[in-house]
């Protein structure tokens, strides 16, 4: 009864949605260079449905290559940081720089250096969206300690080390994971969209622009629904391993 | 020997800058093996920052802090004590068990003897079915209890309470109160037990030590003999005249001026003992 409460608003309103696109597009003539009906995309998902799943797997590998090598910097980097002082007023700046850098604008750079078969530089635009959030988050959880615990470490005598992997990072962890989050979603964007400046034609993003460049706009669409799947994808896996890392959070998004 | 001796402690904070304050002043204290102390005193008057000194947690500008014979930093190293906080504190991470085992670890015990140590504790205290719980599952009460089986978890000599139920509810405190004593008359463990509540000092305590601020010193030691610490003894007339007498205590010493045999009364009242 509460599940079916739970999913059937959005159900209903999201075949509303389409059934208003679809009368739209019919009723109203739109060409579908403008607005595809939803009929004629799911025709063409269901025809390239190979394609598009061979397509995700390559853009897929791609975001989560650079998603496990940006969060893995990222934390890396954040727990050096929380321990030498120093390092986080250095650090923040240049990951702000970093943030703020147009990653799309980069990517046709990095295509030129490496070769045109390479994935390299889609996983580096991956891994370089990817680890702002992560690290941001991961460093502020770091640094947020309960003084409680703090002294309570202290009058058990215990060392740096055991402070930093009893207390320091376990409590960090909903942060990180805020982090992942954000950057589960970040990686699978960067990934189809670093394909947009050439390379290998694998991915969903070059199948898009290929489709698109042949007028065939459904079938744009249908590769555009396969990007959406595989973020999704991504994003529930990414709470999936939340929930099992953090067993003693009673609610899943706090 | 003496479980607890603070000699001649002054602490003052920011020493040397415009807001400098001096939290305590010439202070001293002798807590004996096996006795329950309570410092009271309005807020300001230091009695945290002289059970953070006995703990180590911050070091006397002048004067020394002894623990069951030794200097506070290696008795601190020595996990010579148990503490609890007003907040409990739990590692929201760790299991209600797992909280407690933790001081237990630090230590290098065994994981069996870690385990059926904790399990002790917290059968003490009265949850033994809530060791698969996370904190956040429990009540503040319950929690308050889970870090009072920590703090004893290593079997201390030695006992430091920081306003440990100043955030319950006037039943929950009660409840625990008689705990703690009942755990404390088991075990033989001396306390220390800071409390802003002048009924819960005279209940737990043998000896009430009471303070007043700027500068924080011991301005009175009233020794409290109960018949019996129960409900009769929170019914009993020896009760309430120590209610009057340290409220009289408090009341009756101006901060400014104190009568300079009351701290000394102190100190001679502890050695009397």
């Amino acid at each position: 009864m509460k599940w079916t409460r739970a999913v059937l608003p959005p159900v209903i309103v999201g075949v509303l949605a389409i059934v208003a696109w679809e009368l739209t597009v019919s009723l109203g003539r739109i060409a579908p260079f403008i607005l595809p009906a939803p009929s004629a995309i799911w025709k063409e998902l269901v025809a390239q449905r190979q394609n598009v799943w061979e397509a995700a797997l390559a853009s897929g590998t791609n975001a989560l290559i650079g998603l496990i090598a940006g969060a893995a910097l990222g934390i890396l980097v954040a727990m050096a940081a929380s321990r030498f002082k120093p390092l986080t007023e250095v650090s923040i700046p240049f990951a702000a720089v970093l943030n703020a850098l147009p990653i799309i604008a980069l990517a046709p750079i990095l295509n030129n250096m490496f070769e045109s078969t390479s994935s390299i530089p889609r996983r580096l635009v991956t891994a370089i969206i990817v680890f702002f959030p992560v690290f941001v988050n991961t460093l502020r959880g770091l640094r947020e300690v309960n003084p409680i615990h703090q002294e309570l470490m202290r009058t058990y005598a215990a060392s740096g080390w055991t402070f930093s992997v009893k207390v320091r990072l376990p409590g960090a962890l909903p942060y990180v994971f805020t982090g992942l989050r954000q950057a589960s979603s970040l990686a699978v964007i960067a990934a189809v969209v670093a394909e947009y400046f050439g390379g290998l034609q694998t991915g969903l993003g070059s199948r898009i622009t290929s489709a698109a460049a042949f007028t065939a706009y459904p079938r744009a669409w249908a590769f555009v629904i396969g990007a959406c799947l595989l973020g999704l994808v991504f994003y529930l896996t990414t709470l999936l391993l939340e929930r099992l890392a953090m067993p003693w959070r009673t609610r899943l998004i706090a | 020997m003496s479980a607890v001796v603070v000699d001649k402690v002054t602490k003052t904070f920011n020493r040397g800058r415009t807001d400098e304050v001096t939290a305590l002043s010439e202070v001293d204290l002798t807590v004996a093996d096996g006795e329950l102390v309570s410092l009271i005193g309005p807020s300001g008057c230091g009695k945290s920052t002289l059970l953070r000194l006995i703990a180590d947690l911050i070091q006397p500008s002048t004067g020394t802090v002894t623990v069951a014979g030794q200097s506070a930093g290696q008795a601190r190293k020595e996990q010579a004590y148990g503490i609890a906080f007003q907040q409990a504190g739990l590692f929201e991470w760790r299991t209600v068990l797992r909280n407690v085992e933790l001081p237990l670890e630090l230590r290098g015990l065994s994981k069996r003897e870690r385990k059926a140590r904790a399990e002790e504790m917290l059968t003490l205290v009265g949850l033994e079915d809530f060791a698969g719980h996370y904190p956040a599952q429990l009540s503040g009460g319950m929690q308050q209890r889970v870090a009072i089986a920590r703090a004893l978890a290593v079997q201390p000599p030695l006992l430091l309470m920081d306003e440990p139920f100043g955030a319950l509810d006037e039943m929950t405190r009660e409840r625990l109160q008689s705990e703690l004593l009942g755990i404390c008359t088991q075990t033989g463990t001396s306390t220390v037990f800071v409390t802003h509540s002048i009924s819960e000092a005279v209940f737990l305590s043998n000896r009430v030590v009471v303070m007043s601020a700027r500068p924080g010193r011991i301005t009175a030691s009233i020794t409290v003999d109960l018949p019996s610490r129960d409900d009769a003894g929170r019914q009993s007339p020896a009760f309430f005249e120590k209610i009057t007498e340290v409220r009289q205590a408090l009341r009756g010493t101006p901060a400014a001026a104190p009568p300079p045999r009351a701290s000394e009364g102190a100190a001679a009242g502890t050695d009397a003992r």
